[in-house]
């Protein structure tokens, strides 16, 4: 007999020991699990809600689109200013106290918004086009403050701006080159131009999303529909899914914490709530080493839920077959 | 067994010894036991036969989703059904996962032992929800986009949003069809094997063997 067999011998002696069939019990989980997912997927199927595009967005929301895009020029987007890894912004960057491991990782996914979403698109559409190859000369040649002024100006025409057979137009103004290059970089999105420049980044074979990503999510559109999913921060949203169907509901406690103060209410909400589960997350793994913790089963009577059966003399259930079931009944220790 | 495989004295080769580790360690018996405790008859104990159960689902059909490539469902009625597998065996992957995680604490399942079980158990658990998060921001459908977009701020104020780009596609969906997978097999092959190698736990009021 192995070690490892005395072992378990001494272990469970005085214990009585019944037959059990490991495999079969496998075979029924598979079975049943399998039965369950099929009815579940035949009747329930799963959520697929398409996802949006830049041209989507354009077309639906063709003022939300320019607003965006002027602010990626005037690097008031969350985007522009948002620091490590995609810039030198820290708009974004958190941190307790000296403790900010965001900033120390630095840039490693190097973003530009005004240069990648609005200019660089521009330009490439600008070939046999003018008109805008003027307005981009204009804007580039101008200096720091005429552009600001541009911006500010544009910026706040457009909170009143009216969108009408695909144009966006608004009160007559000092902005520069702006409208001309807005109405391009609008007619480039609304062909869909926009989406394939962004996603290309200059390379045929491509996965990485993060620059139309980022330039969707300055928007408001894509989270008005977030919203209206119920997707959002603060309403549960990383647990929650599309329409009715369940989604990470085992992430409940994470995002527990963001409907919480003092949580809810700080700058760096995301970095209090991600220490706080590494440290609830070391603890789950750390239980049996933790007083109290590893104590209360003992505390609780659950336990007798569990092992109902060593109490009420019932010593049937699935899975096992009891010694009066057993060809081999009388003996009262396996042969572990 | 060792003493009629090699001659008197001979040093065991490399084989030989983990040979003899094995089944020390996990003896056949133990592997595929004939025999419990008749307190494993309790249907707390069926929540983890159940979660392998619905484990092996999961990536049965992840397998037929990622053979047939991440767009593949969204066009195909046969497509959207093997997804439709995969979403609800996941969500049973982690309804009985945590049933059994409740049922082992209130069980003081690492007891006489068996905290390692219970630390791989816990492994799992936080493992599986990585390989949740990465098949949700995979689907490529409105709320991949809008998780990903929003989960990005906290992968990034740790510092991993310099080794883990959340907005990247193909990095997560490439973590998500094979590493990530891999590591949640082999951690629950360890699991059993912890649990096989030492038995089920003695009930709380049972107390210690007697010596």
């Amino acid at each position: 007999m192995s070690t490892r067999a005395a072992e378990q011998e001494a272990y469970y002696r005085g214990i009585r020991m019944v037959r059990y069939d490991l495999l079969k019990e496998v075979a029924v989980a598979l079975a049943v699990t399998l039965a369950l997912t099929v009815v579940m997927a035949a009747v329930l199927s799963s959520p697929d809600i398409q996802p949006e595009t830049i041209q989507s967005w354009s077309q639906n929301q063709p003022v939300d689109f320019v607003t965006t895009a002027t602010g990626e020029l005037a690097g008031t987007t969350t985007s522009a200013g948002y620091g490590a890894p995609y810039n030198d912004g820290s708009g974004s960057v958190q941190s307790i106290g000296f403790f900010s491991p965001q900033a120390w990782a630095g840039v490693h996914e190097p973003v530009d918004p005004a240069q990648d979403f609005v200019l660089k698109p521009l330009q490439a559409a600008a070939a046999g086009n003018g008109a805008l190859t003027t307005a981009i000369s204009q804007y580039n040649g101008a200096t720091d403050k005429q552009r600001q002024g541009w911006l500010d100006a544009y910026t706040k025409a457009l909170k009143d701006a009216k969108a009408d057979s695909g144009q966006v137009t608004v009160a007559a103004g000092e902005y520069g080159p702006l409208p001309a290059m807005m109405a391009n970089l609008l007619q480039l999105a609304r062909a869909g131009g926009l989406d394939g420049y962004l996603i290309s980044g200059g390379r045929f074979y491509q996965t990485d999303y993060t620059r139309p990503l980022l330039f969707m999510g300055d928007g408001t559109y894509l989270s008005s529909l977030a919203g209206d999913q119920h997707l959002l921060g603060n309403q549960w949203g990383m647990m929650n899914e599309t329409g009715s169907y369940p989604g990470q509901a085992w992430l409940w406690l994470y995002t527990m914490w963001y409907q919480l103060p003092p949580y809810n209410g700080a700058p760096n909400a995301d970095m209090l709530v991600v220490l706080t589960m590494l440290v609830l997350s070391l603890a789950l793994v750390l239980v049996p080493f933790i007083p109290v913790l590893r104590d209360i089963p003992r505390w609780l009577p659950l336990h007798r839920l569990i092992w109902r059966s060593d109490h009420s003399g019932d010593q049937s259930g699935p899975g096992a077959i009891t010694e009066a079931q057993s060809p081999e009944a009388g003996g009262s220790q396996g042969s572990a | 067994m060792s003493e009629k495989t090699r001659s008197r004295g001979e040093r065991p080769s490399w084989t030989g010894a983990a040979r003899d580790f094995l089944a020390g360690r996990l003896p056949l018996e133990h592997l595929l036991p004939e025999r419990q405790p008749y307190y494993v008859g309790s249907w707390v104990y069926v929540f983890g036969v159940i979660t392998i159960a619905a484990l092996v689902w999961t990536i049965a059909s992840g397998v037929v989703l990622a053979f047939f490539g991440p767009q593949w469902w969204h066009v195909s009625s046969v497509g959207r059904f093997f997804n439709s597998l995969h979403f609800w065996s996941v969500q049973l992957f982690f309804i009985f996962m945590v049933l059994h995680l409740w049922g082992q604490y209130f069980a003081a399942g690492w007891r006489d032992g068996r905290a390692p079980t219970w630390m791989i158990g816990a492994v799992i658990f936080l493992v599986s929800i990585v390989a949740g998060f990465t098949g949700y921001v995979s689907q490529q459908n409105f709320d991949s986009q809008w998780i990903a977009i929003n989960a990005k701020d906290a992968v990034n104020a740790t510092g991993a949003g310099s080794l883990f780009n959340i907005l990247n596609f193909g990095q997560m969906y490439g973590l998500h069809v094979m590493l990530i997978p891999v590591a949640v097999t082999v951690l629950v092959v360890l699991h059993v094997v912890q649990i096989r190698m030492r038995g089920v736990v003695r009930p709380i009021e049972h107390g210690k063997p007697r010596s």
